[in-house]
């Protein structure tokens, strides 16, 4: 047998490992942008945390059709990606199947097993398909996902049915040339899905039914290799992301925003607390909160890697409910899409950062910012941990500490505070006069004095 | 017995040589809203009632800085808490509660990283820990029995601190019957006063936030919206009154139905 296939697979694989290895340090370094977070404490949890809500797609369980139809994929993923390493070995090692004739009965069941997986994500994938096309889902209908974004999201759905395909007509075509004793492939005594589709190859030659079969066999391992690369340009890399993504969870109360220590250096030199700080400090200071992507932390930049756009949080988001200009998930998208752009700009050995644009003004607007509650309904409904919040937050932080552009209320509302210390404009003085009408009433049905 | 209610100071219990068991930290909207000025004196009657040993900070009392945090003024927010925490600690305070989440939110979880280490509850955690354990028996009866009532959760109390059940709790006890609006719990939807939107008007939009948020607590059926914040109880009111229920429908504070069933208030 001529070895050309087996060169032309290594050639195929260390391409797409080398490709992969580029793009892998590519995210590695946009997420880098951001600022040092350690976020190390408590492993026990965070394992724990990792395995409920990623492993155990615990919070895709609050919708439970979408949860049963993602469940059947993801399940299917993991487990026919072990096939992926027979066809690995037996792409270098020029062998056929090569652990059908070790593990005997076992191999057909696990073939079994695979193609009722493939089957099922054959459904699921043209559910969603249909779900997000045909049906009026409004978060996956947003202006958002207007373009590339929307795009992305049914190519992957196609990617997936087609790799499938491939499965199910190899295994047909496989079969078929096994029993018509072509040397080289071994009867497995029964696949049941694609033995149902047989009938369509059953007329071809063996010769055709020999490139049906390699050509089915080649165009789904160089379909898995396509398909990793391009999750790295896509909305989909969450099914790598959500692990460290959920790793790195916020474990504190969700209603707790981070201290910010330089600030407590200089007001309790203010309040004559403490020494002022040493100048030295200062220069390392840098920004108050965030006006751009390197402002914020490392983690915040995984979060919007990690974000598959399913828009569970802006279907919850009480702002974007009644029609404000606020979506959580764009702030992800737009997260994401401003830290590549600073990400290819460096890459190019062009200005990075400093082009002129930023985060809050070229993709972000103060009034989407400005319309946010702060109400965590969004970090509760995203599946895998992503905390738009504290990207909104740190925008705020900039916003008024920074540029002094708070709207002109909670500018009033500030100055309330530093005058009357309540955010509205009352005398302090007064502050306890609600304990004089404590006995007033009381005193006319029990006057007993 | 005196049928006057006390409302102690720090400073007159500090002078007395004594230490309270509690300090009732009253908030903003507790001291100068005079709608949740009734929530105050309703706690207060209870407080007093109940025999605890309670004291307020009176006219020591500011803002927690929650809001000045929420719109990104970290200075002010840093301001306020390093005063109230030089305050608190110079009375050696060890536990709080108040009747506000946000304050609960911001003494509890914020002001730790200053240096300000308390044991804080919201007035739903207490009130609940009172029934328990038989401090408070209610009358049953009365007014409330088998009405129906609903109880909107406030973000920072429910998603933000993960407490559902104590205000359910105190409901529960009072034999209402408590019917869940479809968003509820760690699905809640916001009144729409969080993050210092309170304090402004809300960014362009098509619907308000409260009446989205009283539509849904209306079609409950429930007579009765029973809130725990009083910026809830300003937006709930609000809504209400938008959708011109307010003779029908009242939005009361659980201190407040505590207070009614107990015969205390005016």
């Amino acid at each position: 047998m001529s070895s050309l296939p087996q060169i032309l697979f290594l050639l195929v694989l260390a391409a797409a490992g080398f490709i992969l290895y580029k793009r892998i340090s590519y995210i590695r370094k946009t997420i880098l942008l951001g600022r040092p977070l350690a976020r190390n404490d408590r492993p026990k949890e965070r394992w724990k945390t990792m395995a409920l809500v990623a492993f155990g797609q615990q919070k895709m369980f609050k919708r439970i059709g979408p949860a049963l139809l993602h469940l059947i994929i993801y399940v299917s993923f993991i487990v026919i990606n072990l096939e992926v390493l027979e066809f690995i070995i037996d792409g270098l090692a020029g062998t056929h199947r090569i652990f059908a004739s070790a593990l005997a009965g076992f191999y057909t069941l696990a073939m079994n097993v695979f193609e009722l997986l493939a089957l099922g994500v054959l459904i699921s994938c043209v559910a969603f398909l249909v779900r997000r096309n045909l049906m009026n889902v409004p978060r996956l209908n947003s202006a958002e996902l207007k373009g590339w974004p929307g795009l992305d999201a049914n190519l992957i759905l196609w990617i997936e049915i087609l790799l499938m395909i491939a499965i199910l007509t190899m295994n047909a075509t496989d079969q078929l040339l096994a029993y018509r004793g072509v040397e080289g492939y071994l009867p497995l005594g029964g696949l049941w899905i694609s033995s149902s589709i047989q009938g369509l190859f059953e007329g071809l030659s063996s010769t055709t039914l020999l490139f049906l079969e390699r050509f089915a066999w080649w165009f789904h391992i160089i379909g898995i290799l396509g398909f990793a690369i391009y999750v790295t340009y896509s909305k989909h890399l969450h099914i790598f992301l959500a692990f460290p993504n959920t790793w790195y969870s916020n474990l504190e109360p969700k209603g707790k925003m981070p201290n910010m220590d330089v600030v407590t250096q200089e007001v309790k030199s203010m309040l004559g607390l403490a020494a002022a700080p040493e100048p030295t400090d200062q220069a390392e200071i840098g920004r108050f909160g965030a006006k751009d992507v390197p402002d914020l932390s490392w983690v915040q930049i995984m979060n919007a890697f990690s974000c598959t756009e399913c828009g569970r949080c802006t279907a919850e988001c009480p702002a974007s409910i009644t029609g404000k200009k606020l979506s959580p998930r764009k702030i992800m998208m737009d997260t994401r899409d401003r830290a590549e752009e600073i990400s290819q700009s460096k890459a190019a050995g062009k200005q990075g950062k400093d082009d002129g644009k930023s985060l809050l003004g070229d993709y972000i607007s103060q009034e989407e910012i400005n319309a946010c509650t702060s109400c965590n309904a969004c970090v509760e409904a995203c599946p895998v941990n992503i905390d738009p919040l504290s990207i909104i937050l740190e925008l705020r932080r900039y916003t008024s500490m920074e540029e002094s552009g708070s709207p002109a209320q909670w500018n009033a509302m500030f100055q309330n505070i530093e005058t009357s210390f309540a955010p509205w404009k009352f005398p302090p003085t007064d502050r306890f006069n609600w304990a004089s009408k404590l006995n007033q009433e009381e005193k006319k049905p029990t006057n007993n004095e | 017995m005196s049928n006057t209610y006390q409302v102690p100071t720090m400073a007159q219990k500090a002078a007395a040589g004594e230490t309270p068991e509690v300090l009732f930290w009253v908030g903003c909207a507790g001291s100068f809203d005079e709608r949740y000025q009734a929530v105050t004196l309703a706690f207060t009657k209870i407080l007093n009632k109940v025999g605890i040993n309670f004291a307020v900070l009176g006219e020591e009392e500011t803002c927690t800085g929650d809001p000045a945090r929420r719109a990104g003024n970290e200075f002010l927010f840093q301001m306020q808490a390093i005063s109230n925490i030089q305050v608190l600690d110079g009375y050696r305070i060890k536990k709080i509660v108040t009747a506000c989440p946000h304050c609960f939110n911001t003494l509890k979880n914020e002001y730790p990283a200053l240096g300000g280490n308390y044991e804080v509850m919201h007035h739903s955690q207490f009130l609940q820990g009172l029934i328990q354990e038989g401090k408070i028996v209610m009358k049953g009866g009365g007014t409330f029995k088998g009405k129906r009532i609903t109880f909107h959760d406030s973000c920072y109390l429910g998603r933000a601190n993960d407490v559902y059940e104590a205000p359910r709790d105190v409901i529960k006890a009072l034999d209402m019957e408590l019917v869940e609006m479809k968003r509820c719990r760690s699905k809640g939807l916001c009144c729409g006063a969080g993050g210092a939107q309170m304090f402004k008007e809300p960014e362009k939009g098509n619907k308000d936030i409260n009446v989205e948020r009283t539509e849904e607590a209306l079609q409950t059926g429930a007579k009765t919206i029973a809130v725990g914040c009083p910026f809830c109880l300003t937006m709930m009111a609000d809504g209400v009154k938008n959708k011109e229920k307010e003779k029908d429908v009242q939005v009361l504070d659980l201190a407040e139905l505590i207070a009614k069933d107990q015969g205390l208030s005016g």
